[in-house]
C-alpha cells in the first residue's frame, strides 16, 4: 500500500514480477507460487526457456487454458485450469515434492507475509486468523536451490513486511536469497540485507524510513532494472 | 472370478466403515481426482467420529478451486456439516479466501473439530512410507518452524532435520480414471496427486473410477496403481 510520506508511486504487482523474471535463467525449473509469483511467467526475458513445475503433479506445464475449456484433471497448485502442452509429465504428490525436497527445482518465487533481514520467511499463518495453510510453502521454501520472496513492501495497515526478526510463525529459516517489493531490491543471507535497488524516485533513506529492519546500501545501488 | 474386486454401488462400496475410523481421501482439492460419490454415499451412511487426512479440508465450495464455472462444487465439507468428523489432518485445511471460510474453518472455530497441520510434501511421503513400510524419515521440512516443535531433531550435512512418522488409516476413498476388475488403476492428467500414495497405505483402499474395463483393458505398461493396493472399485457409470 502506498504510505503518506511516499516520495513517489509505488510499482505495480506486474512491475514486481517483470524485476523478478529478470532472475530466470535458461533451462531453469521453476516452480511460482499464488498471486504475484504467479505474473513472473508473463514477463519471462526473450531467449529464455523455462520448465515449469507445479506441486499439482505436472512438469513443463505451460499458460492457462482458455475460458471455458478447462479440464478438471489438469490443473496447477491454484486450482487453475492449464492447457495441455507438449512435453508435459504428470506425477503423483509424493514424486511432485521428491522433486521439490531433491534439490531439483532451481528457483522458487513465494508471496510472503514477512521476510526477516537474515533471510527467515513467514507465509503460512496469519495470527489474527487462527488457523493457516501451510500447503507446498515449507517444502519450496527449504528445497528450492534459490528462493525469491515477492511481495508489497507494507502491509495494508502500513507495517513493515521486512523486519529484523519475523513475528509471525515461520515458514522457513534463512531460506530467502532474494526480495522484490513494490520499491526495492535486496540480496539476502545470513549477514544481512543488502539494498541493491530501488523504484524511481526513492532514495535509500526513503527505504529506511518504511523498513523495520537494518540493511547495507549496495555502492552500486540504482533504480529497478527491468529490461 | 475370486479376485474380482468390483462393487456395484458406493453405498456398498462404503458400507463397513465404522465410527471413529480413519479414512484418508484423495485428489489435490479440486474436482478432479476427488472421490465425490464415495463420500456422498458415506454422508448417507453416516459414521460419525472420523478421522480424515487429505491434502484439503474441502476448498472448493466457498472459491471454486478446481472446478468449472457454473457447476456447484462438492467436497469434504458434506461430512464437516454433517457432524461425522472429529479430527483432521491436512496441508490446506482452510480457504484460500479469508472473508470466504469452508465449512471446516467454522466448525474448527467453535471447537468441533480437531486439527493438525503437516506440510504437503511432508503429508506425502509420510503416507507413501507408510504404505511402504517405513515407520519413519529425516526431513528439513519444518525443521526451526512451529510445526517441528517437539518432533525428534538431528542434523545432517550441516543441515537441521525433523523426524516424521509414516502414517497409515483404516480406509483409503480415492479417485482413478479407468479399473480392470481386478484393481489395477489408472489416472488423468494430476488427479494422481494424493490417490497414488493413499492406495497403499490404507487397510482397505477402495477406488471411485470412470469405468471398470474388462480383465486385459488395461495396458500392464501403462497400469500406474497396481491391483495389489486395491481392495475395491466401484464405476461412476454403474447403477444408474
Amino acid at each position: 500500500m502506498s504510505m503518506p510520506n511516499d516520495p513517489a508511486p509505488r510499482l505495480e504487482r506486474e512491475i514486481i514480477a517483470m524485476r523478478v523474471a529478470k532472475e530466470f535463467q535458461d533451462g531453469d525449473v521453476v516452480n511460482l507460487g499464488i498471486g504475484i509469483p504467479t505474473l513472473c511467467s508473463d514477463f519471462v526475458p526473450p531467449g529464455v526457456q523455462l520448465m515449469y513445475h507445479s506441486e499439482s503433479g505436472v512438469l513443463n506445464c505451460g499458460p492457462l487454458a482458455e475460458e471455458g475449456k478447462g479440464d478438471v484433471d489438469l490443473i496447477n497448485a491454484g486450482g487453475q485450469f492449464l492447457k495441455p502442452v507438449r512435453g508435459m509429465s504428470f506425477f503423483d504428490s509424493a514424486e511432485a515434492f521428491a522433486m521439490i525436497r531433491g534439490r531439483h527445482i532451481d528457483i522458487t518465487v513465494l508471496g510472503s507475509l514477512q521476510v526477516s533481514a537474515t533471510g527467515d520467511m513467514a507465509n503460512w499463518f496469519l495470527p489474527s486468523r487462527g488457523v493457516g495453510n501451510v500447503g507446498g510453502a515449507m517444502d519450496l521454501a527449504v528445497g528450492a536451490k534459490c528462493v525469491i520472496a515477492a511481495m508489497e513492501h507494507n502491509d495494508r495497515t502500513g507495517a513493515s513486511k521486512i523486519l529484523q526478526e519475523c513475528t509471525y510463525p515461520l515458514t522457513s529459516q534463512g531460506c530467502v536469497s532474494l526480495i522484490v517489493t513494490d520499491i526495492a531490491v535486496f540480496n539476502v543471507d545470513k549477514r544481512g540485507l543488502e539494498l541493491v535497488e530501488v523504484a524511481p524516485g526513492w532514495l535509500p533513506e526513503n527505504i529506511s524510513d518504511v523498513t523495520d529492519a537494518e540493511f547495507e546500501i549496495a555502492s552500486d545501488v540504482k533504480e529497478f532494472e527491468l529490461l | 472370478m475370486s479376485l474380482d474386486k468390483s462393487v456395484a454401488t458406493f453405498e456398498e462400496a462404503v458400507s463397513d466403515i465404522p465410527d471413529g475410523a480413519s479414512i484418508m481421501i484423495g485428489g489435490f482439492g479440486g474436482a478432479g481426482g476427488m472421490p465425490h460419490r464415495l463420500m456422498v454415499a458415506l454422508v448417507a451412511q453416516g459414521a460419525r467420529e472420523l478421522t480424515i487426512i487429505g491434502n484439503t479440508a474441502g476448498i472448493a465450495a466457498p472459491t471454486g478451486f478446481g472446478w468449472p464455472d457454473g457447476e456447484t462444487p462438492i467436497d469434504h465439507a458434506i461430512l464437516i456439516e454433517n457432524g461425522q468428523i472429529a479430527k483432521v489432518i491436512a496441508s490446506f485445511p482452510v480457504s484460500g479466501s479469508v472473508s470466504r471460510p469452508n465449512a471446516f474453518e467454522l466448525a474448527f472455530q467453535r471447537g468441533e473439530i480437531e486439527l493438525e497441520v503437516v506440510p504437503q510434501g511432508t503429508l506425502a511421503e509420510r503416507i507413501r512410507a507408510g504404505g511402504a513400510g517405513i515407520p519413519a524419515f529425516y526431513t528439513p521440512t519444518g525443521a526451526g518452524t512451529d510445526l517441528g516443535v517437539g518432533k525428534e531433531s538431528r542434523v545432517f550435512d550441516g543441515r537441521e532435520t525433523v523426524l516424521e512418522l509414516g502414517m497409515r488409516a483404516d480406509f483409503a476413498l480415492i479417485r482413478a480414471h479407468k479399473s480392470d476388475p481386478i484393481g489395477n488403476l489408472i489416472y488423468s492428467g494430476t488427479s494422481r496427486s494424493f490417490n497414488m500414495p493413499m492406495a497403499t497405505a490404507a487397510d482397505v483402499t477402495i477406488a471411485e473410477v470412470d469405468e471398470i474395463v474388462e480383465p486385459g483393458g488395461i495396458d500392464a505398461e501403462r497400469v500406474d496403481t497396481p491391483s495389489i493396493y486395491v481392495d475395491r472399485v466401484v464405476a461412476r457409470n454403474s447403477g444408474e
